[in-house]
């Protein structure tokens, strides 16, 4: 009986999305805002990839609503495993010799990667999450390859809390420089250059560091205590 | 839509089932982050790197890894 009626309403959820998405023009102009971005969107922010130009420039405050909300995802991790004891790191078997010794070779490779990605982020595909996402993963290798060798949580936990600041900071010397709050107040530069773009890169380079050490931490607290 | 993009969704649409369907809670994980890969693929076909990035390092990647991580600390078979 209860699984008849999940099924009903599952058809009457599948129908009434189908419904809504099917009226959606995909791929047809439609919103002026969208248009705006798309004709004017490198004059006016100087950043070669459209993408970041409405994360960071247009978009820029509901940025700092994801970075927070990250935050507080890493927060609430951090309060599970607050008092519980750790175990000295990772898994008590050793890892393998090709793990060991690849992870040698990756680490600083996928390290320079994911500084590549939020470096680059007004120019080429990708940005401060995913760079910051790349940066942790290399973390997550470290503690695969290395059982038992601990992080400095603590030193994860400031360069954290220096990301954040550093964007905030940005978004209120906007407001000093121009009247709002995290308007773009250097030189655009010419797109394409990495100078470019104005505050976007500074605010990646924050994003960056913040995504990557507040991901890596929320892995080592995950891995660390019992 | 391609021929590969169709393989691609019927694979991720088997992984997605077997995900729900499984009892061992580390098999589920894995073809979630299946699901997850084959998304970000999918994503990169459709002309969004940007987001294909972000799906392949934190679906496919890191949270997968939280996952196990969680599963290790509580029960690996479902009751």
């Amino acid at each position: 009986m209860r699984r008849a009626a999940a099924l009903v309403l599952l058809a009457v959820l599948a129908t009434g999305l189908a419904c809504a998405l099917s009226a959606i023009p995909f791929g047809r102009d439609k919103i002026d805002v969208a248009n705006h971005y798309i004709r004017e969107g490198v004059e006016e922010t100087g950043a070669a990839n459209l993408v970041t130009s409405v994360v960071v420039n247009y978009r820029g405050l509901d940025t700092l609503g994801e970075v927070t909300v990250l935050f507080v995802g890493a927060l609430g991790v951090g309060v599970m495993v607050y008092g519980r004891p750790a175990h000295g790191g990772g898994n008590r078997e050793k890892a393998s010799l090709i793990v060991t010794t690849g992870s040698r070779v990756l680490f600083p490779l996928i390290l320079l990667f994911g500084i590549y990605v939020f470096l680059h982020g007004h120019l080429t595909p990708g940005g401060g999450f995913q760079g910051g996402a790349v940066i942790a993963s290399a973390f997550l290798l470290l503690y695969l390859a290395r059982p038992g060798r601990t992080l400095s949580r603590a030193k994860l936990g400031t360069a954290e809390a220096a990301g954040g600041l550093v964007f905030v900071l940005v978004g209120v010397l906007g407001l000093f420089a121009t009247g709002y709050f995290l308007q773009d107040f250097l030189p655009k530069g010419r797109p394409g250059v990495l100078l470019s773009g104005g505050v976007i890169p500074l605010i990646y380079v924050a994003i960056g560091v913040k995504v990557g050490s507040e991901l890596a931490r929320i892995i080592g607290d995950l891995i660390e205590t019992e | 839509m391609t021929l590969l993009e169709a393989i691609l969704i019927a694979i991720m649409m088997a992984a997605a089932v077997a995900a729900s369907v499984f009892k061992d809670l580390i098999s589920a994980v894995i073809a979630c982050a299946a699901v997850s890969l084959i998304a970000s693929i999918l994503f990169y076909l459709l002309d969004a790197p940007d987001v294909a990035m972000a799906e392949a390092a934190i679906g496919a990647g890191l949270t997968t890894a939280i996952f196990v991580l969680a599963v290790r600390k509580t029960e690996r078979y479902e009751r």
